[in-house]
């Protein structure tokens, strides 16, 4: 199974300010080692939701907005490619991810199979 | 039956299909042909037969199309008619804590239960095409975000084993007031269970406790009106039920078992006594609420505590709980004020859950009372 995880910062953000240095260093480690687990292909932070623009086309008109697709509360900020057995071994990688401890959560999608 | 099928074929709609077919094959079969010697793994040979046809109808076609490669992974003979049990893993597998929680219960009785989507619907009262559409859902999920079909690992399982036994207990409770048909279910789950996982003290735990709150079924109404424990009828106990539910008990015990399906166990058994232990209730209502922190168990406890030590305790320990928006702290608050002949304060708490409460029968018994404290205040 193939699963796309997301991960929603949530609070991660403003905790992450009023963590220490050596807090925040372990917290990079913990996303490296998350980087090297078996079936993990990294992927990158995303910009803030405010730099994002949303495009539409209607009527063969391509239609540009400011701002994300959906204005929910929670945006995604990051993202990784998960290669697992099945969803609980999806879920217990999930768990692993920092954010998750510090407010935020991870949206554990599967990619369709042909 | 269809937890083997679905062990077997990887697939619940695949199995459901399979199973069906295989009846009506046998239909057709047993009044001309006889009952063969074993009629279940006859069916299950047959409706596997049934599925691999189907799986390679589906694949020739899909090979024309170019649609798949590969080679045929499927065994042709089935010689063994010995199948595992695995309604272990498909509980598991319904229960799975990434499904919404009424899915996990209507899965669990469709499988398990053998229930009908239409009988499943109709208990939770909602549409058959609703019900329908939610078991659809729980299905494609399972298959496409890959929920396992197995017994978890021993590190999962403690959580994993909680949810298969907070749906069973769901199901019972939905039907606490009713017939008695989902709380049947319910039972026969949980026996189910205690012969899969036997050395697991809170399987019996739960098991215990429906089988003690079910025996008193007969006597909670009387004329559809709610009948409080001290005033039933205890010849309408069923007294072989509550010794069933105390076996179970001292089996959780036996295992060391405290957790809280144990421990409401031990309540439920002290009450199914002419006289409820009113002190050793209390004490095992301290130990839940350790496990469980829950104010509801505070709630509880505290009317334990008001029977064991007078109604002013009771009050005492109902202090700055916070459950102002459920109608039980208000009713027990009433009854206990109304003990202490303090009417003007009795009737507010008794309006106050009127204001709440939802059941119907609840309200008329509420009223009754309230209208005892008007008499008595004047």
């Amino acid at each position: 199974m193939k699963y796309l995880m997301q991960i929603y910062q949530g609070e991660a953000l403003e905790v992450w300010g009023r963590l220490s240095e050596e807090e925040q260093q372990a917290i990079a480690a913990d996303y490296q080692a998350l980087n090297q687990t078996p079936g993990v292909t990294p992927g990158e932070w995303l910009g803030s939701p405010d730099t994002a623009t949303t495009v539409r086309v209607q009527d063969g008109q391509t239609l540009t907005t400011d701002g994300p697709f959906a204005e929910t509360k929670e945006a995604l900020g990051g993202y990784f490619l998960l290669e697992a057995d099945d969803l609980d071994a999806a879920i217990e990688i999930a768990s692993k991810v920092p954010a998750t401890r510090y407010g935020g959560a991870v949206e554990v999608r599967p990619l369709v199979q042909y | 039956m269809l937890a083997t099928l679905v062990g077997l074929l990887g697939d619940f709609d695949r199995a459901e299909e399979a199973v069906q077919e295989a009846f009506a094959v046998a239909a057709e079969r047993w009044p001309r042909d006889g009952v063969p010697p074993d009629p279940a793994g006859w069916l299950i040979v047959t409706a596997r037969n049934r599925a691999i046809d189907r799986i390679r109808r589906e694949r020739a076609l899909a090979a024309k199309s170019r649609l798949l490669d590969g080679p045929e992974p499927i065994e042709d003979e089935i010689k063994d008619t010995r199948f595992p049990d695995e309604r272990l893993e498909l509980i598991f597998t319904c229960a799975h804590p990434a499904l919404a929680v009424e899915a996990q219960v209507a899965l669990t009785l469709r499988a398990l239960g053998g229930l009908s989507t239409d009988q499943i619907a109709r208990a939770f009262l909602v549409s058959e095409p609703a019900m329908t559409q939610r078991l659809v859902r729980a299905k494609r999920k399972i298959k496409q975000a890959g929920i396992p079909f197995r017994v978890p690992p021993p590190h999962l399982l403690p959580d994993r084993l909680a949810s298969v036994l907070a749906v069973i207990y769901l199901i019972f409770n939905e039907d606490y007031d009713g017939r008695g048909e989902l709380a049947g279910e319910a039972i026969r789950l949980g026996v189910a269970l205690t012969e899969l996982m036997s050395d697991e003290p809170e399987v019996h735990g739960l098991l215990a406790l429906m089988l003690l709150n079910d025996s008193r079924r007969d006597a909670r109404r009387r004329d559809g009106e709610i009948v409080l424990l001290a005033d039933q009828d205890r010849s309408l106990w069923d007294w072989a039920q509550i010794a069933a539910g105390r076996a179970a008990l001292a089996r959780a015990e036996a295992l060391n078992g405290r957790g809280p399906y144990a421990l409401q166990a031990g309540i439920a058994s002290l009450h199914a006594a002419d006289r409820s232990d009113w002190p050793r209730i209390a004490a095992l209502y301290d130990q839940l609420l350790l496990v469980t922190g829950s104010a509801v168990v505070e709630l509880n406890r505290a009317a334990a505590v008001a029977e064991a030590e007078g109604p002013q305790a009771g009050l005492d320990a109902m202090e700055g709980l916070e459950l102002d928006g459920y109608h039980y702290l208000h009713a027990a608050r009433a009854e206990l004020l109304r003990r202490l002949d303090r009417e003007p304060e009795a009737r507010d708490a008794y309006l106050r859950a009127l204001d709440l409460v939802h059941s119907n029968s609840e309200r008329r018994f509420l009223e009754r009372r309230l209208a005892e404290v008007d008499t008595r205040a004047g």
